[in-house]
C-alpha cells in the first residue's frame, strides 16, 4: 500500500466519521464545525488529483462561505448551548433500513460493475485550461453554463435579500 | 320607388330609447320627454309619407323595403332582419305612430312629477320600437323576437311602480302568462318551417307556392293544422284571448298611458295581426284553426262584456271592454273566407282594429285625465264630473258612442261590418255579436253615466279639468275616433289585395244601431234617472251576477290549477323525489368522497421530511425494479 | 493515487458519505441541521463527479466543471434557504421542520 493510498484512506475515514457526527451531533453548532471538517476533507482529496483549482474553491466557497453563513443563521435563530431533541426513535430506525437499504443497493451496483479506464489524454487542470474552457464557447468550451450560474446567482442574491428583509410595516401598525 | 327611409321609422324610437336609457338620470329636466316625443313625431311623419306613398300607387304587391341577413342556418333557411311593406303593415305603422305620438304628447302631462320620467319614456320608446319592428317584421322568426321585445317592454311597463306589490305582482303576471303562450308560439313557428323550410312570410302567405301535406297526423288534425293552432295560442296570450285572458285587467296598475297605448290600442292588438298576416295560410290549409280562431273570439267577446258590466274600476272595465272588442275582431277574422266579398270579415277585423286603436286610446286617455283629477279608479267615488270637465267629458262621450256604434261615428262603420260577415256566415255568432253589441253599448255608458253625471261626491280637492298637454292629443285621437270610419278602408285593405268596396247592410246596421240604443238606454235608466232598478236587477240575477263580478272566478281557476294540482300534486312529490333521492345519491357520494379523502388526508401532511423519505423509498424501489429487470 | 485506489472504493466513501446525508435529512428537526446533511449529500455527489472524471475520462475535464457549477449553485441554494430559514424564523419564532406545515391540504 503506497502512501497515498494510507493517506487517501484516512482522509475517507475522517470525511466519513465527521459527516456522521454532523448528522447526529446534538448541539446544532458543532454540527456545522464538523460539517466543515467533511467539507476540508473533500477539498484535500481534490488536492490529491492535482484538481488545485477546485480545492481552492471548495476551501473558499463552501469551507468559507456557505459554513459561514450556517454559522451566522445559527447564531441568528438558535440558542448555542441548547441540546437538540434526540429524534424519535421509530425515524431512527426506518431512516437507517432505509439509509442501508440505499446503501447496500449502491454498493452492489457498485461492485457489480467493471468500470473500463480511458488513456489520459487532453489537458491538465491548470488554471489556464479552466480559464479558457470556463469562457470557450467551441468543442469543450462552457460560457453558456457559466453565465447562466451568473444569472442564478444574482436571482439568488436578490432573492435572498427579499425574502430575508424585515417587512415593511403595514398602514400605521 | 324607394322606401329605404321606412328603416328611420324603427330606428327613431330605438335610438331615443338608446339616448334615454344609457342617459338616465343624467338628462336634465323634461329633455326626456321631448327626445322621446321629437324621435316618435319622425316616425309618425315617415309613416304618414309611407302611407301616402304606398296607397297612393294602384298595386297592393308587397314591398321589401330593406332586408339583411341576420343569422344564417343553411341555404335555404335562414333569419333575415328587414321591413315588409304591405297593406296591413302599413296600416299598422300608421295606427301605432299615431297613438305613440298622442299617448307620448298627454304622458309629457300624467308623468309630469313622477320619478323615473327618464325611464318611462326610455321604456316607452322601446316599447315603440319593438312595436314596430313587430309590424314590419318580413319573416315569422324576426316577428318573433320582436314579439318577445313587445313582452319585456309591456312588462316593465306595468311593473313601472315597481314599489307597489300589485304592480310588480301584476307585471310578472303578464309576462308569465304572455310566455306561456308565446312558447306555443314559438313551438308553432318552428313546426312550421320545418315543413316549409323558410320563415319568410312572402313565400308563406302565397298559398299557390307552398304544399302541405293536410292529411291528418295528430289527434285527427294535420300537423299545419296544429302549427297554427298554436301560432294562434301566441297570438291569443298577447291578445288576452280565453282563456289566457288573465294577465291583462291586472295589467292596469302600469300608468294610464301605457295602457292606452300597449293594452288597448297596439299591444294587444298584435294577435289580430298575427292571425292577419298569416291569414291566407290559416285559410288554404287549416280551416280548422280558423273555426277555433272564431269560436274563442266569440266566446272571449261574450265573455268580457258580460265581466265589464260589473266592474267598479274604471280602468278594469276599460280592459275587459278591449278584451271584449279584440274577440270581436278575432271572430270576424275567424269566419272570414279569402277573396272578393267573401273576405269581408278580414277587412271588417283590421278595419275595427283601426277604429278601435282611436277610440279605446282616448277612452283610456280620458280615463287618465279623470283618474289625475279625482286620483281614484273607483267609479263608485266619481259623479257630476261634466262640471269640472267639460272638455274631457264632451270627448269621452265621443269615445262612448264610437265603441257603441252609434252613427256615424267610427265605430259603427267598423262594427257594422263584422256584423255583416257574421250575418252571412254564422247566425249563431251573429247572435253573440249583436248581443255583445248592446252588452258594450249598456257598459260604456254605465261608466259614463256614473262618472259625469251621477251624484255629487266629496272629493279631496276639486277635481281639475287636464292640461292643455293632455287635451290636445285626446282632441286629436276624438277627430280620429269620429272620421275615422270613412275612410274607404276596404279600397286599401282586403284579405286578396284587391280593392273591395264596404256596403252597409242596411239590415244588420239597424238592428246593431237598434240594440246599441237600447243599451244606452237600459243605462240611462239605471244610472242616470237615480233609479234603484239596477239594484232590483242586481238582485234578481243573484248568483250570476257574483260570478261576474268575480270575473267567472277564472282567476281562481288558475290558482287552483297551479297551486293545487301543479305545485302540490306534481311539483311537491317532484320536489321531493329531487330533494330525498338525487341530492341523496349526489350527498352518499361527497360522503364518500369526503369520508375517502379525510382517511388519505394524511399522506398530505406538510411534514417535508415525510414526503422525503416517500420519496427516497420510491426512487430505490424503482432502482431495484430496474436491476432486477436488466439481469 | 488513481494507481493505488481502486475506483470503487472511491465510489464506496462517496456513497456512504451521501447516505450518511439522506439519514440526516431525514431525522433531524432543525431546519439548518438538514440544511446541513443537504450540503453532505452535495459534496458526495461533488466528489463522485471528480472521482469518475480523474478514473475514467482523465484530461476531460467534464466531472470537475460538473464539480465547479454544482459548488456555485450549492451556495445560491444555501443563501436562499437561509433567508428563508431568518424569516420563517421571524413569523413563527421556530425552524422546526414538524412546525412548518401551514401549507397542508
Amino acid at each position: 500500500m503506497g502512501t497515498s493510498a494510507i493517506i487517501f484512506y484516512t482522509i475517507a475515514a475522517i470525511m466519513i466519521v465527521f459527516s456522521l457526527l454532523a448528522v447526529t451531533a446534538r448541539k446544532i453548532l458543532r454540527a456545522a464545525v464538523y460539517l466543515l471538517f467533511a467539507l476540508g476533507g473533500t477539498a484535500a482529496i481534490y488536492f490529491m488529483m492535482n484538481y488545485f483549482f477546485l480545492a481552492a474553491v471548495q476551501l473558499i466557497v463552501y469551507a468559507g462561505g456557505i459554513v459561514v453563513l450556517i454559522i451566522f443563521s445559527i447564531l441568528l435563530t438558535s440558542h448555542i448551548e441548547e441540546k437538540m431533541q434526540k429524534p424519535d426513535t421509530w425515524k431512527i430506525i426506518l431512516t437507517s433500513i432505509l439509509g442501508f437499504g440505499g446503501t447496500a443497493l449502491c454498493l452492489f451496483v457498485i461492485t457489480n460493475h467493471l468500470f473500463v479506464a480511458h488513456p489520459a489524454t487532453g489537458a491538465e487542470a491548470t488554471m489556464a485550461t479552466i480559464g479558457e474552457k470556463l469562457l470557450g464557447y467551441g468543442e469543450g468550451g462552457y460560457v453558456l453554463p457559466f453565465e447562466v450560474i451568473s444569472i442564478l446567482l444574482l436571482a439568488a442574491m436578490i432573492g435572498a435579500i427579499v425574502v430575508a428583509k424585515r417587512n415593511k410595516p403595514k398602514g400605521n401598525g | 320607388m324607394e322606401y329605404q327611409y321606412t328603416l328611420w321609422i324603427v330606428a327613431l324610437p330605438l335610438l331615443a330609447f338608446l339616448i334615454n336609457g344609457l342617459g338616465s338620470g343624467r338628462l336634465p329636466g323634461k329633455v326626456s320627454g321631448w327626445i322621446a316625443t321629437i324621435a316618435i313625431g319622425g316616425s309618425t311623419f315617415l309613416s304618414y309619407q309611407t302611407a301616402f306613398q304606398y296607397f297612393s300607387s294602384p298595386s297592393r304587391e308587397k314591398v321589401i323595403a330593406f332586408k339583411t341577413t341576420w343569422l344564417r342556418f343553411n341555404e335555404t333557411l335562414h333569419i333575415d332582419m328587414g321591413i315588409l311593406l304591405d297593406p296591413i303593415s302599413v296600416m299598422m305603422l300608421v295606427v301605432i305612430t299615431t297613438i305613440s305620438l298622442m299617448v307620448f304628447i298627454y304622458s309629457q302631462g300624467y308623468m309630469k312629477n313622477e320619478n323615473g320620467y327618464d325611464r318611462y319614456f326610455a321604456f316607452l320608446s322601446l316599447f315603440s320600437f319593438s312595436m314596430l319592428g313587430l309590424v314590419v317584421a318580413t319573416n315569422l322568426f324576426q316577428m318573433y323576437m320582436f314579439w318577445e321585445l313587445v313582452g319585456i317592454s309591456s312588462y316593465l311597463l306595468i311593473g313601472f311602480y315597481y314599489d307597489k306589490p300589485s304592480a310588480v305582482a301584476a307585471s310578472k303576471k303578464a309576462f308569465i302568462v304572455t310566455r306561456f303562450a308565446d312558447l306555443g308560439f314559438l313551438i308553432g313557428i318552428l313546426m312550421v318551417s320545418y315543413y316549409t323550410g323558410t320563415f319568410d312570410f312572402d313565400i308563406l302567405t302565397n298559398p299557390d307556392g307552398l304544399n302541405f301535406s293536410t292529411t291528418a297526423s295528430f289527434l285527427g288534425l294535420s300537423s299545419i293544422t296544429w302549427a297554427l293552432l298554436l301560432i294562434f295560442m301566441g297570438g291569443a296570450g298577447k291578445s288576452a284571448m280565453f282563456p289566457l285572458h288573465v294577465w291583462l285587467p291586472d295589467a292596469m296598475e302600469g300608468p294610464t298611458p301605457v295602457s292606452a297605448l300597449i293594452h288597448a290600442a297596439t299591444m294587444v292588438v298584435a294577435g289580430v295581426f298575427l292571425v292577419a298576416r298569416l291569414f291566407p295560410l290559416y285559410y288554404a290549409f287549416a280551416p280548422t284553426a280558423l273555426e277555433v280562431v272564431a269560436f274563442i273570439g266569440a266566446f272571449t267577446t261574450l265573455f268580457a262584456a258580460i265581466i265589464a258590466c260589473t266592474q267598479f274600476d274604471i280602468k278594469r272595465v276599460l280592459a275587459f271592454s278591449t278584451m271584449s272588442q279584440i274577440g270581436y275582431m278575432m271572430l270576424a277574422l275567424g269566419v272570414s273566407g279569402y277573396g272578393g266579398e267573401e273576405g269581408l270579415g278580414y277587412t271588417a277585423s283590421l278595419f275595427h282594429l283601426f277604429t278601435h286603436a282611436f277610440f279605446k286610446a282616448l277612452l283610456f286617455l280620458g280615463a287618465g285625465a279623470i283618474i289625475h283629477a279625482v286620483h281614484t279608479n273607483d267609479i263608485r267615488e266619481m259623479g257630476s264630473l261634466r262640471k269640472h270637465q267639460p272638455v274631457t267629458h264632451i270627448l269621452f262621450l265621443i269615445a262612448c258612442l264610437a265603441i257603441a256604434g252609434i252613427p256615424p261615428f267610427s265605430g259603427f262603420f267598423s262594427k257594422d261590418e263584422i256584423l255583416a260577415a257574421t250575418f252571412a256566415t254564422h247566425p249563431i255568432y251573429f247572435g253573440i255579436a249583436v248581443i255583445v253589441a248592446g252588452l258594450t253599448a249598456f257598459y260604456m255608458f254605465r261608466l259614463y253615466f256614473i262618472v259625469f253625471w251621477g251624484k255629487e261626491k266629496k272629493y279631496e280637492h276639486a277635481p281639475h279639468e287636464a292640461p292643455t298637454v293632455m287635451l290636445i292629443p285626446m282632441i286629436v285621437l276624438a277627430i280620429g275616433s269620429a272620421l275615422a270610419g270613412f275612410i274607404p278602408f276596404g279600397h286599401y285593405i282586403s284579405s286578396d289585395g284587391q280593392s273591395l268596396t264596404l256596403h252597409i247592410n242596411w239590415l244588420v246596421a239597424i238592428t246593431s244601431v237598434v240594440i246599441a240604443l237600447a243599451g244606452i238606454g237600459v243605462a240611462w235608466t239605471f244610472y242616470k234617472t237615480g233609479s234603484d232598478a239596477s239594484q232590483k236587477v242586481i238582485k234578481a240575477l243573484g248568483s250570476v251576477y257574483t260570478s261576474a263580478f268575480n270575473k267567472f272566478y277564472i282567476d281562481e281557476i288558475y290558482i287552483l290549477i297551479t297551486k293545487g294540482v301543479i305545485f302540490r300534486l306534481i311539483a311537491k312529490p317532484i320536489a321531493w323525489f329531487d330533494r330525498n333521492v338525487i341530492d341523496a345519491f349526489m350527498n352518499l357520494l361527497a360522503a364518500i368522497t369526503n369520508w375517502v379523502s379525510s382517511q388519505i388526508k394524511e399522506f398530505q401532511s406538510g411534514q417535508v421530511q415525510k414526503y422525503a423519505f416517500i420519496f427516497i423509498s420510491g426512487v430505490l424501489i424503482i432502482v431495484l425494479s430496474l436491476i432486477y429487470a436488466t439481469q | 493515487m488513481v494507481e493505488q485506489v481502486p475506483l470503487n472504493h472511491a465510489l464506496i466513501v462517496t456513497t456512504l458519505m451521501f447516505f450518511i446525508g439522506v439519514y440526516g435529512f431525514l431525522t433531524r428537526k432543525n431546519l439548518i441541521t438538514m440544511l446541513i446533511s443537504v450540503e453532505i449529500m452535495l459534496n458526495a455527489v461533488n466528489l463522485n463527479f471528480v472521482f469518475f472524471d480523474n478514473y475514467l475520462f482523465p484530461g476531460k475535464l467534464e466531472g470537475h466543471f460538473f464539480s465547479l457549477f454544482i459548488i456555485a449553485i450549492a451556495a445560491a441554494e444555501a443563501a436562499v434557504a437561509i433567508a428563508i430559514f431568518i424569516n420563517l424564523y421571524r413569523n413563527i419564532r421556530s425552524i422546526d421542520v414538524e412546525q412548518v406545515d401551514k401549507m397542508k391540504y
